[in-house]
């Protein structure tokens, strides 16, 4: 336990285990998770980031800032690094997504792949929320951000670019859900050119 | 070599040019209504000015050029589609005289590849097709050089027309409607742009690609797959609002048409790519791609259309034949 963080649950196996950080998951105690946001550059952010975690039992163990570093559409990385029971872990990450907090990559596994795609036609006559809670509805998929621009109202076509999250793996899965959803509503999908974008 | 030219658009005009720069000479060329043969080679200019003033290259009937006494036959008659005619009997008069054919047409190789081939075998002619895709770009000798059995996809930004547009789109914020008249104003698309804004035109290029890996992979024609247009999976510009290409460049990409051949499909279709990356050409520049399974990503950009350029792609043709 002597290196144990300050604060850190008792670990009910003992100090002899193997790290359970290591590997993730697996141990029914505490363990190390990483999740990677991306925060908008407002004050109060990475505050509003941080609560849910500590509010739903997680353990704060270092918070990794890239301030300099911003992503094309001028949000900021922000890697934490939390102990939690696998069982907490999925609440936390449930907590930060319900505050609106976009969540880039989960433990090891979950949501480690990103997918950026255009959605073009009459986006609002169809009703863009049903679209995107259909997307959200498909297990493998979670919609990380949305940008609309209906310069014509609902007059003319109008764009939306969706930012989803997948499954390490499971790209290609999301985009299919979002072609039928699309050919469904007569709207048109822009995909990206898949293993080519460097 | 001695050249027939079927075809006196810009590109047979430019072979009928710039052949004896190559060491070759043109001994006969058909329009659609007219012909000229002349064994002891003929005159460009003179050709060339009869066209322009007369509306024909000569006195003869276009099936005269045909009979002509020539080694290599060039087809840069318009591209058709479903049977390909006339440009597949041009070829085939040509391959069945144990004479070579070059094609600018896409029709034959995209249409009917497998009876193309089948000409070829039983004769002493070879055919080559370089100037189908890419204009002045060596898409096809590339691939060939590479092994086809060794390249797993080429890809790339395959009309000049809808890459003008989709670029004149993102740099200026303007509609569709309003670049496309700006296009045909300055003569970068036709009157009627069909062909080029709903991805026919790169459609045709990448099933020609498609047959050439098909074909080039198999250990004998017969199993190869043979690909037609109605095998292409096609989506065009034309439905692509300005607001999209705005939303693309907030997020650091912005749209190509981009056509894709693998050995088993063929995917035309506005994607979205990185705006400074390797396949975000601008204007009128074309971009092949070629995916191989040793040598990496290989890529080649260049002009796409015109006169010279697609005439110098039938020029080194001719020059391979040897």
């Amino acid at each position: 336990m002597s290196d144990a963080p300050d604060g850190a649950p008792e670990d009910p196996e003992g100090a002899d285990e193997a790290d359970p950080a290591v590997d993730g998951g697996h141990d029914p105690g505490s363990s190390t998770h990483t999740v990677r946001l991306e925060l908008v550059d407002e004050p109060g952010q990475l505050l509003a980031a941080l609560q849910p975690i500590a509010d739903n039992g997680g353990n704060l163990l270092s918070i990794y800032h890239e301030r300099g570093n911003k992503t094309p559409r001028g949000r900021i990385p922000v890697e934490v690094d939390f102990e939690a029971t696998a069982d907490r872990f999925e609440v936390i990450v449930g907590a930060l997504r319900d505050e609106g907090i976009a969540v880039m990559q989960a433990g090891t596994e979950r949501y480690a792949e990103e997918l950026t795609l255009l959605l073009v036609g009459h986006l609002i006559d169809t009703d863009l929320s049903d679209t995107l809670s259909r997307i959200e509805a498909d297990a493998s998929t979670s919609v990380a951000d949305v940008s609309l621009a209906a310069p014509q109202g609902t007059a003319e076509a109008s764009s939306a670019r969706l930012r989803l999250e997948a499954r390490t793996g499971e790209t290609a899965d999301a985009l299919e859900t979002v072609r039928g959803i699309a050919e469904e509503k007569g709207l048109r999908v822009v995909a990206p050119l898949a293993g080519v974008e460097t | 070599m001695r050249l027939a030219v079927t075809g006196a658009g810009a590109v047979g005009r430019s072979v009928v040019e710039l052949a004896g720069e190559y060491g070759h000479e043109v001994v006969a060329v058909a329009d659609s209504s007219s012909a000229v043969v002349a064994d002891a080679g003929l005159d460009p200019e003179a050709l060339v000015t009869r066209k322009a003033e007369a509306g024909v290259v000569g006195d003869g009937d276009p099936g005269d050029a045909l009979a002509a006494d020539y080694d290599v036959l060039v087809e840069a008659t318009p591209t058709t589609l479903g049977d390909a005619e006339p440009g597949f009997s041009h070829v085939r008069t040509a391959l069945e005289r144990d004479r070579h054919a070059v094609l600018a047409n896409k029709g034959p190789v995209a249409e009917r590849y497998a009876d193309l081939r089948a000409l070829a075998r039983d004769g002493d002619g070879d055919v080559r097709f370089e100037a189908t895709v890419g204009g002045a770009i060596p898409a096809i000798s590339t691939v060939e050089d590479v092994e086809p059995g060794h390249v797993t996809a080429v890809r790339g930004v395959l009309n000049g027309t809808a890459n003008f547009i989709l670029t004149r789109m993102a740099a200026e914020g303007l509609d569709y409607d309003h670049v496309l008249a700006e296009a045909q104003d300055l003569g970068v698309a036709e009157a009627d742009p069909s062909f080029d804004v709903d991805g026919t035109d790169a459609a045709l290029k990448c099933v020609i690609l498609a047959n050439v890996l098909s074909f080039g992979a198999a250990d004998d024609p017969a199993d190869a797959r043979e690909f037609t247009l109605d095998d292409a999976d096609v989506e065009g510009i034309r439905d692509v609002p300005g607001s999209a290409l705005r939303l693309a460049a907030e997020d650091g990409r912005t749209v190509r048409l981009i056509g894709e051949a693998t050995g088993g499909t063929v995917r035309v279709a506005p994607r979205l790519v990185p705006e400074n990356g390797t396949l975000a050409v601008s204007g009128t520049q074309n971009i092949v791609q070629i995916e191989t399974s040793h040598a990496g990503r290989l890529n080649i950009s260049g002009l796409g259309a015109g006169g010279p350029e697609t005439a110098s792609a039938v020029l080194s043709d001719v020059g391979r034949l040897g």
